[in-house]
């Protein structure tokens, strides 16, 4: 008789497990988990990175800087919004939503704790569909739109040259990507992403150890699909100036910001729950390790703690990879993606079926 | 508790009877609701393809007319349809349209007339098409609106979900033409490469 119990029996059992359970969710996951997380990602890239450079990074505003986020925000809030002249209005308005909203979607089916024990309890996702892993590959097609879109509605040569750079790019590591995730999904056999973790449990086997090659292309191609280091080349500064977002200020250049560490969030929670067991503590199947498991937490809590920390160690590579590696050239780009990367991952893809059949 | 008590009491007697008629419509006929609002979009969509001059607008109406119809087959349970639709339309092709509009000199085609010299003829396919597809709909029995979701999960008595419910048919029954898509799927492919080399 928690607390959740009254709320059910507020509501009538339908109307709360129809649509104010997932509204729930959703706005939990938003508000309290992307949104502050996407914040502070962005102070401690900053850290991180003043740390790499040995420099101290942001330290004025609060206790070691940690009310800078904050403050970034209420700047770019009332910051005058401008809209170029020649500007194709209603595209350069859309463009920041659609490179926001499908990253923010994604998380719809990415579980970030166990489902409940028992049917009728508390899931920790808000939807599991037999579909979801192209979901999240759909999602992240869409997108592309937005670059695109903010590129050429800008009206300016910086911003298209951007966007169709970014157009190219993304194209080009999807297939990699989408391929990597293949393999890993023959081992798992199912696009369910709980099952997904499940199946690794079962075999008691991250897939990240038979799917080191797969890992890595995914990893990279997803580096490259968020934009960032070493493949920011969309926004290259001293080439584009700022690339597809050189025209937007305020709030819509926040936007672009948001989508941008947004996908990194995905990138890393995809594969988390891909290559390296989701919710479940390292090594789900020995006793030893049990106290692992965190039993004195609420049922559900330690899976999402473990997921968190899962996903901050990828949070900390990405900003690390940005610290080390210099940016590449665009043609060193389409050459390592077309000629290396998509026939290793059909090779990968031969090489896990032939083994799964012969196994 | 009691404050909790009271208003359930509350909702047993009259609050129920509105709650529980919004659930039940919504249940009942939600899904209709939203297939004629994905419908329109799809229709709007594909208007908005024919009926615009600028490149731009008509590759954002088709965008829209792909998604929607995307979100028509999730509405009959063809989960896996849809995200393909999603992401093989709405993502690849159309990235690649976009692409080519805008690298293209628009300023031409400010010109050119809606419907060209070729009416007569457009008229006439038109006219055959809406023939075609009139008797096709008029043959076809669709059946009862919402048939049983459980077909488009089944594999030989089994639950096991809509993309293996389409695997299982596609290399099974359907092996051959798929096969025969994939060489065109190829030549095609040879053929876009051979001629971008001649260029």
């Amino acid at each position: 008789m928690g607390p959740l119990q009254s709320v059910v029996d507020f509501v009538g059992p339908e109307l709360y497990y129809w649509a104010l359970s997932p509204a729930i969710k959703i706005a939990v996951l938003l508000f309290a988990g992307i949104l502050p997380l996407i914040t502070y990602l962005v102070l401690a890239e900053r850290k991180i990175l003043g740390f790499i450079q040995v420099r101290v990074g942001p330290n004025r505003v609060g206790p070691w800087g940690l009310l800078q986020p904050i403050a970034d925000v209420m700047k770019l809030l009332v910051k005058e919004d401008v809209i170029p002249n020649r500007a194709i209005r209603w595209a350069f308005i859309l463009a920041p939503c659609l490179v926001v909203g499908p990253a923010l979607v994604i998380f719809a089916v990415i579980p970030v704790g166990p489902p409940s024990a028992e049917p009728g309890g508390l899931d920790l996702f808000v939807t599991d569909v037999n579909v979801g892993l192209l979901f999240v590959v759909a999602m992240a097609t869409i997108a592309v739109y937005g670059l695109i879109l903010g590129g050429w509605s800008s009206n300016s040569k910086f911003s298209l040259l951007g966007g169709l750079r970014s157009a190219a790019q993304m194209i080009s590591y999807e297939v990699p990507q989408g391929l990597a995730i293949v393999a890993a999904l023959l081992l798992a056999g199912s696009m369910s992403m709980v099952d997904i973790v499940e199946a690794q449990k079962n075999s008691g086997l991250w897939f990240v150890f038979p799917q080191i090659v797969g890992f890595f292309i995914y990893f990279v191609a997803g580096v490259a699909e968020s934009n960032r280091n070493p493949f920011d080349l969309p926004e290259a500064e001293s080439e584009l100036v700022a690339g597809y977002h050189t025209e937007y200020s305020g709030m819509r250049f926040a936007l672009f910001f948001l989508g941008e560490y947004a996908n990194m969030i995905v990138i890393s929670a995809v594969a988390v729950t891909l290559f390296f067991g989701g919710w479940y503590r390292p090594f789900p199947n020995v006793e030893a390790l049990a106290f692992l498991d965190l039993s004195f937490l609420p049922a559900g809590l330690a899976g999402v703690i473990w997921f968190s920390l899962k996903v901050f160690v990828f949070l900390f590579t990405y900003i690390w990879f940005r610290g080390t590696f210099p940016r590449y050239r665009f043609d060193q780009l389409m050459d390592l993606g077309w000629k290396w990367m998509i026939p290793l991952s059909l090779l990968n893809i031969f090489f896990t079926a032939l083994i799964k059949l012969l196994l | 508790m009691a404050s909790l008590a009271h208003l359930e009491g509350g909702r047993g007697t009259e609050g129920e009877g509105g709650d529980r008629l919004v659930f039940e419509f919504l249940t009942a006929h939600g899904a209709a609701l939203l297939f004629y609002v994905f419908a329109a979009f799809a229709i709007a969509g594909a208007l908005t393809v024919v009926t615009m001059r600028n490149p731009v607008y008509g590759a954002a109406g088709l965008l829209v007319a792909f998604l929607a119809i995307a979100a028509l087959f999730l509405l009959r349970h063809a989960e896996f349809l849809a995200v393909v639709q999603t992401f093989v339309y709405g993502g690849g092709i159309m990235v690649l349209f976009l692409f080519v509009i805008m690298l293209v000199n628009l300023s031409r085609l400010h010109e050119t007339r809606m419907l060209g010299n070729y009416w007569k003829t457009a008229l006439v396919v038109c006219l055959l098409l809406i023939g075609i597809f009139g008797f096709l709909f008029l043959q076809v029995d669709f059946g009862a609106p919402h048939p049983n979701p459980g077909n488009f999960v089944d594999v030989e008595g089994k639950a096991l979900g809509n993309s293996e419910a389409v695997a299982w048919i596609l290399y099974r029954e359907y092996l051959l033409p798929f096969e025969i898509a994939s060489v065109f799927l190829l030549v095609a492919m040879v053929g876009a490469v051979v001629l971008g080399r001649r260029v």
